[in-house]
């Protein structure tokens, strides 16, 4: 309902429940603040945002006073302007008032203010808050003695970032922000996320810089995040050309946060490791070269082994790090130009299950709803995924949703943060989603608690389901899940009578070799209780790299080009070669994971890696090592000399992320905006124009004047890109499917029907993992990710504070199993399976159940693929990376333990793909 | 006690206490109450229990009854006893200690001879109050016979650990006539009939508060009882809390049933662990009783109440700052509207009441909203519960009917201002209030005119200051506790009163400078005018009150650097008159800092450079000589 209030004379319509400063601030009068955060922090603390108000008594904050009709108001009168004065002289009285090197000058409100009501110096003297700074965190110093208690660190810590990891000690003249037991923040709950920081008003909460930068010389760059698949938005402020921080921006997955990574993960960008000048193998050295030779170097490379052997001995992979029109240059080039369909990527690696068993149930290998719509759902079911590691801002989404009333079932092996939320934990063994799943539809159709009209009107199928998981009771589940059955019912209950129930997924439902059975079974239960379709709903995988999700949309994939369409249907075939002007194979292409193998038994004779680090993130190493050693040509295109660029014949020096322009598509299918912040060191090109110049030396034509043309070739070819232009995405992104100019994009997938037509019910049984535990090796080892690393550390490896955060490889160990194997917490460990052994050290940790082992796979030193099963799904091709059996046991006695320490350093080589 | 299922149920049980000889003593017995509130106990009154329980055991006296009870509010004479037998005649004991009671014990209860040296009268040697000395019994006093008493209607009668005494005393009568016998409108009505005003110290209409909670719709509405009294010097909700819980949780349920609540909490500071304990039993045996929980004496209205201990923080008494504080987050104001009646705990309607004001309740409904009205004053009906402190002869609490005035309190009903002392002010209103001269001491008590004069009704504190007292040192003082307690929150509250206090710091050690009142009038202005909650905007009314009155004493402590009352330190000093001095050294003894010197015959000197004014040498010097300037 509008009602209409006097302000400053004039009349000002608002809506009733709004408050007088959201209606000041709608008619354009501008009422100053200081402690005001629309929607986080309207407390009416800090008093700056007084007004008068005809009939109350004294004044009001308007930051907090609701409006009321009829409502006079006036902003700017004698009264007001005393009290805020007052209110900054106190302020000031308690300051240091160095402005003159506070690197906070000139973006500080507290001077704007003292600036305009002439507030020059306090007339009080006396005593000042005095308190050390706390530096202990990595990146950034709180000096309380510039802080104005204004508490937007602390609201955002608590309603934006979740972390409730700072508060408020002491009160009166004492009152100050604070850890709780208030020790440092480097011991505290605190994630570093930095969204602290970035809403501080003063020069309190000052990021530890590169280099000092006063306000006006620093230039802000609004990018996209180049670390996972959130796709958050960021500013770069950058210096020169250097990058002194990044800034969260408003954008739309992220509205306002960034965790660690991309709020202070920069240092990579400038690091001397940078690769600068391309590099040719010449008597077994990587020797300088100029740009013209090298590109010369691989297009006769590729020509003449293709020539020699057919096109098909030559296989590329793309990379899921690069921008979306990287990628469909990239497999335009192996496609148009060389003629072969190896083309692939590390989707294989991660959800390639989730694009396979999507496609069979729904249609469509996405997520299927968008990222703020967690704020909409009543339940939440997060599995195979510690979503506040991996996707660090729509984990803070899924505790706000909780905050705000939502129930949390984790169904995890370890006990993940967001288990502190969860309503329910379903502690499972790796490996066990499909029995838990079936275990939960068994529940549902046994309780009648299906949604029979959606199982009608949009899916077919269903009696096969309902035949299959009859027998799966939650007693028969519970031993192969290692969960009680009570746990598996009322977790079906849950899900199953939600208003809006959705499934938020990732790795540890994909990464077996029963992965595409996981993740149909994922779809099977969203369809049984109508759980899709709708907003707030959904079956959402989590994709792991900032452009996994456009890799995949571009056709680096050896099945797809562009958009999904079938290298196996003819008439799509004729469209490409109409709009390519070449011959395409119609041979399907090799996977990644077949790649390899074939290139150890010699049939693929050459290889083209775009920032892809196969050395590190494929399992098995030791075997991917001698594969890549057999080939007679390697080129990688990389930002670092990777271990696999280290092997490589030619290397040419590639621009990062914050280097160039282009298009990321995020996990909501949001295609969004890269923005260059600073040139290339060297001669390092961006990967588009290294790509347009292998086209042109293929006859390709090939003359982009920017990423922008690229992408109006891709909507061309691409259906559901077809309305997606530069213009358009310049502010807030699309979702796709944007068929034409005119579609506004998709918010959410299967509203009315699904992509396939009807939902398909894709019933799986329950088998057992490739490599289970034995007598030889009792432990099952699963790996994964964790907050201040990003898959093989390319990147974070180079970045210090990381680096001191979490900079070594560790494996962590139930105490039941430490205890049997004579292993204490801090324990330099030996651990091995069938395929290999690295050291770590062992974490002791109930987190896990017994016989459970638990390793991050980033480390280059200690990396848990050396371990890991290459065992393949057999539809997705994706490998086990999430269950092997290993045994663990002490490395070479303590003393070498305690002395034998080896911390991956940013000297370290710790590459990989970006 | 056996669960009430309706009124006749609590009409039976109120006779068969009554019968069972709690109240109404029967023939031939006694009945010895023994003060055990904190005040009581904190004087020694458990020994004195512990006596009276094993002698009377030990020496076969079946005819008596020894029971505890709360406070009377007569702090100086604690431990009390008061004796009643079948006849109506009553006897009070004051100061006791374990040997006095053995005594009375021996005399009073097996011979029957009233140990008069003991009795109030005898105790309470003060020339002011000669006829104080003829009484045997509290209520024969003065102090006693002037008050008028509704919240403290029981106080130190019952036993507070007894349901059935309450209920002997009309306790729960008011309850169930309210759920039996009138709508919530109805109960509505007599409580804005009555005008009773906020007992906290803001004063607004009791009534109109519910009113205000009653018409908001929606399922969920809470009644609170704010018993989270932390004025210094105050204690009249402890009294009543630790002597008559069940006047409390009577008027919640009460209050809940007008307003649509069924669930109520009590709101205590933990520093209160006999009330908070005393009040977990009243909600026991209230439970028990079913006089609170579901369907209430058969009417079919359900009502309970929780405890919630607060944690010694002044500001959450604010309503606000407690209601937050009650749901678990740091307790702190915030700006207002929305008011808790509209928006309160977990953002539901809620009434907050303080514990003054319930107690106040059960005895409207009663007797009726024109009984009510008939005490006090117009604007200002019934009376009002003061903790009287500082310079005066009794200390203690005293409920008078309002429009009575300063002096009667002081002078007729506490005895005036010991040693002969002239009276300088009396400061009401705690650290929100201000202080009132002699000029004005006639002023009859009531909210507007204790604001007209610049201090406040505030929740009762009481405080008499005579000629000793510094008004400047008064003034810091009270800016001191705010200063500690204030939350934090908003910068002028947080920072303001810190400077304030400095100033006044400042002019206290002697360093006023020209300038230093108009910025300490500024500053308050501002702090007043741009603090969040009550708590800062009258944090300065102490200064400004003092300020107001006494501003000449501020300027002698800044312009002559002499503090007039001769109380800070700094501006004081000691002189030792020469005529007088019979060197007998006593003096230089008892220094600390040898700051005196002499020799036998002659005068002895103090070396003003090395004196702390600690005033011992003035204190031991036998012949009055040394003095302070």
């Amino acid at each position: 309902m509008m009602i209409s209030i006097n302000i400053d004379g004039r009349t000002v319509q608002t809506d009733a429940g709004s408050t007088v400063l959201r209606a000041a601030s709608a008619a354009g009068i501008r009422i100053p603040t200081l402690c005001y955060l629309k929607d986080y922090n309207e407390i009416g603390a800090c008093r700056m945002c007084v007004v008068e108000v005809e009939g109350a008594r004294g004044l009001q904050a308007s930051c907090v006073l609701p409006v009321s009709e009829g409502m006079v108001v006036r902003t700017d009168t004698e009264l007001v302007r005393k009290a805020r004065k007052a209110v900054l002289e106190l302020l000031v009285s308690n300051h240091p008032l160095d402005c003159l090197t506070c690197e906070k000058n000139g973006d500080c409100r507290l001077q704007d203010y003292c600036y305009e009501y002439e507030v020059k110096e306090s007339p009080y003297t006396g005593r000042r808050s005095e308190a050390l700074p706390d530096d202990s965190n990595q990146f950034w110093v709180r000096d309380n003695s510039k802080c104005i208690l204004c508490r937007r660190c602390v609201a955002v810590c608590a309603a934006l970032q979740c972390s409730d990891a700072i508060g408020l000690a002491g009160r009166g003249f004492e009152t100050r922000v604070a850890v709780p037991g208030e020790g440092l923040l480097a011991a505290s709950r605190c994630v570093s996320c930095g969204t602290c920081i970035a809403n501080c008003p003063t020069g309190a909460l000052m990021p530890k810089l590169p280099q000092k930068a006063r306000t006006w010389e620093r230039t802000k760059a609004r990018t996209i995040c180049p670390y996972c698949g959130v796709g958050c938005e960021l500013f770069l402020v950058t210096k020169g050309n250097r990058i002194l921080e990044a800034l969260p921006s408003n954008g739309p997955a992220n509205n306002g946060m960034l965790c660690v990574k991309g709020r202070f993960g920069y240092d990579y960008v400038a690091h001397t490791d940078r690769l600068t000048v391309p590099l040719i193998r010449k008597n077994g050295e990587l020797q300088e070269a100029s740009w013209d030779e090298a590109l010369d170097a691989v297009a006769k490379g590729f020509k003449a082994i293709a020539a020699a052997h057919g096109p098909d001995a030559v296989a590329g992979l793309s990379s899921a790090r690069c921008t979306n029109e990287e990628n469909y240059l990239f497999q335009k080039l192996l496609r148009a130009g060389i003629g072969t369909n190896s083309v692939d990527h590390c989707a294989r690696l991660c959800h390639a299950s989730t694009v396979s068993g999507l496609a069979a149930t729904l249609g469509s290998g996405a997520m299927t709803n968008s990222i703020n719509e967690v704020l909409q759902s009543d339940l939440i079911f997060v599995t195979g995924s510690n979503t506040t590691e991996t996707h660090p801002v729509i984990g803070s989404k899924i505790r706000q949703a909780v905050q705000r009333g939502a129930r949390l079932i984790v169904a995890e092996p370890r006990e993940i943060e967001l288990v502190e939320q969860a309503d329910l934990f379903l502690k499972i063994r790796p490996g066990s989603n499909v029995a838990l799943f079936n275990a939960m539809m068994q529940v549902i159709i046994a309780e009648g608690l299906q949604n029979t009209a959606f199982i009608d009107d949009r899916t077919e199928n269903y009696a096969e389901l309902a035949e299959l998981v009859r027998d799966w009771t939650p007693e028969v589940a519970a031993p192969v899940c290692g969960v009680e059955p009570e746990l598996i019912r009322q977790a079906a209950r849950l899900y199953a009578q939600a208003e809006r129930a959705s499934i938020y997924y990732a790795m540890g439902v994909t990464q077996h070799s029963t992965g595409t059975d996981g993740v149909m079974s994922v779809a099977n239960l969203a369809m049984l209780c109508g759980q899709i379709g709708r907003e707030g709903t959904g079956v959402n995988p989590l994709r792991g790299q900032n452009n996994v999700q456009g890799a995949c949309d571009m056709g680096a994939l050896p099945g797809d080009y562009p958009g999904y369409q079938k290298v196996s249907d003819p008439a799509v075939r004729q469209k490409f070669e109409a709009a390519w002007g070449q011959t395409l194979s119609e041979r399907p292409g090799l996977t990644l994971t077949e790649m390899l193998p074939q290139a150890g038994s010699g049939q693929l004779k050459a290889l083209f890696v775009m920032g892809e680090n196969p050395m590190i993130s494929d399992p098995d190493l030791t075997h991917v090592e001698q594969s890549l050693r057999k080939l007679e040509l390697l080129v990688v295109q990389d930002i670092f000399l990777t271990e696999t660029a280290a092997l490589a014949d030619i290397v040419l020096p590639a621009a990062s992320a914050v280097e160039k322009d282009g298009t990321f598509t995020n996990t909501e299918r949001r295609v969004q905006r890269l923005r260059k912040a600073v040139n290339s060191p060297g001669k390092a090109w961006p990967d588009w124009q290294i790509l347009s110049g292998l086209l042109q030396r293929f006859g390709l034509p090939a003359d982009y004047k920017s990423p922008s043309n690229i992408m109006d070739e891709i909507a061309r070819v691409t259906l559901v890109y077809g309305g997606i232009n530069y213009a358009r995405i310049e502010h807030r992104g699309l979702q796709w499917p944007c068929r034409d100019a005119a579609d506004p994009g998709t918010k959410y997938l299967h509203s009315e029907r699904f992509s396939r037509g009807l939902g398909k019910f894709m019933p799986a049984a329950y088998r057992d993992s490739n490599e289970l535990p034995d007598s030889k090796y009792p432990l099952l080892l699963t790996t994964g990710r964790i907050l201040y690393q990003y898959h093989t550390m390319t990147m974070t490896g180079r970045v210090p504070g990381l680096m001191k955060i979490s900079g070594t490889s560790y494996i962590e160990i139930h105490p039941d199993d430490a205890r049997a194997a004579g292993i204490a917490d801090g324990d330099r460990v030996e651990v091995q399976s069938r395929r290999g052994r690295l050291q770590a050290r062992a974490r002791v940790t109930a987190k896990l159940s017994p016989g459970v082992v638990f390793m991050p796979f980033h480390f280059g030193d200690g990396a848990a693929n050396l371990l890991t099963n290459p065992a393949l799904d057999p539809t997705a091709k994706i490998p086990e990376l999430k269950v092997c059996a290993v045994q663990v046991r002490v490395a070479g006695g303590r003393q070498a333990a305690a002395g034998g320490e080896v911390t991956a350093g940013v000297d370290n080589k710790v590459g990989g793909s970006r | 006690m056996k669960r009430l299922q309706n009124l006749a149920d609590l009409q039976a049980a109120a006779a068969v206490t009554e019968a069972a000889a709690s109240v109404q003593v029967p023939h031939g017995r006694l009945r010895v109450l023994v003060g055990m509130a904190t005040c009581g106990i904190a004087a020694g009154a458990s020994p004195v229990l512990d006596v009276f329980r094993s002698e009377v055991q030990a020496r076969g006296l079946g005819n008596v009854q020894v029971l505890s009870t709360g406070c009377i509010g007569a702090c100086r004479l604690e431990p009390m006893v008061e004796i009643r037998a079948a006849d109506g005649s009553r006897v009070t004991y004051v100061k006791l200690d374990a040997a006095k009671a053995a005594r009375i014990v021996q005399e009073h209860l097996v011979e029957g001879r009233v140990v008069d040296e003991y009795t109030i009268g005898k105790e309470d040697h003060r020339p002011q109050s000669d006829h104080i000395q003829q009484a045997r019994s509290l209520e024969a006093t003065s102090f006693f016979g002037r008050q008028f008493r509704i919240a403290l209607r029981n106080c130190g009668l019952i036993d507070p650990e007894s349901i059935g005494e309450y209920i002997a005393r009309d306790g729960y009568a008011a309850l169930g006539k309210a759920l039996l016998k009138m709508t919530p409108v109805q109960v509505i009505d007599v409580i804005k009939q009555s005008g009773l005003r906020g007992r906290g110290g803001g004063g607004f209409p009791t009534g109109r508060k519910w009113e205000f909670a009653a018409a908001q719709s929606g399922p969920l509405k809470y009644v609170i009882c704010n018993a989270d009294e932390g004025d210094p010097g105050a204690f009249m909700d402890r009294s009543v809390l630790e002597g008559d819980p069940h006047s409390v949780l009577e008027a919640m349920a009460i209050a809940g049933y007008a307003i649509g609540a069924a669930q109520g909490f009590i709101y205590v500071r933990a520093e209160y662990p006999l009330a908070v304990q005393r009040l977990g039993l009243a909600i026991r045996q209230a439970r028990e009783a079913g006089l609170l929980g579901d369907n209430i004496l058969g009417s079919g209205y359900g009502f309970d109440v929780q405890l919630r201990l607060g944690a010694g923080a002044f500001v959450c008494g604010e309503e606000i700052a407690l209601i937050t504080s009650i749901e678990g987050q740091r307790g702190e104001p915030k700006p207002k509207p929305p008011f808790p009646a509209i928006k309160g705990l977990w953002q539901k309607p809620t009434v907050i009441n303080n514990v003054e004001t319930l107690a106040n309740i059960p005895v409207i409904l009663l007797k009726g909203a024109a009984w009510f009205t008939a005490i006090g004053t117009p604007k200002s009906p019934g009376t009002k519960v003061f903790a009287v402190g500082g310079k005066i002869g009794i200390t203690g609490l005293v409920e008078i009917p309002m429009g009575t005035t300063l002096r009667e309190i002081i002078y007729d009903i506490c005895g005036g201002i010991p040693g002969g002392k002239r009276f300088k002010a009396a400061q009401t209103g705690g650290p929100s209030g201000g202080c009132i001269p002699a000029q004005h001491l006639d002023t009859p008590i009531d909210y507007e005119s204790l604001t007209a004069l610049g201090s406040m009704m505030g929740s009762g504190g009481l405080i008499v200051m005579d000629e000793d007292n510094c008004m400047v040192d008064i003034a810091k003082f009270f800016l001191d506790f705010t200063v500690d307690e204030s939350c934090g929150k908003c910068p002028p509250c947080r920072i303001g009163t810190v400077r304030m206090h400095e100033i006044l710091q400042r002019i206290t050690a002697g360093e006023g400078r020209e300038g230093d009142l108009e910025q300490l009038e500024e500053l308050a202005g501002n702090i007043k005018l741009a603090s969040l909650c009550g708590l800062g905007q009258t944090a300065p009314n102490p200064v400004l009150s003092t300020l107001r009155y006494f501003r000449d004493e501020y300027e002698a402590h800044i312009r002559d650097k002499r503090c007039p009352a001769a109380s800070c330190r700094a501006l004081v000093r000691y002189e030792i008159d020469p005529e007088r001095c019979c060197s007998c050294g006593l003096c230089v003894q008892s220094c600390p800092v040898a700051a005196i010197h002499g020799s036998k015959g002659k005068p002895y000197l103090i070396t003003r450079d090395y004196c702390i004014a600690c005033g011992a040498c003035a204190a031991k010097c036998p012949f009055t000589a040394i003095h302070k300037h």
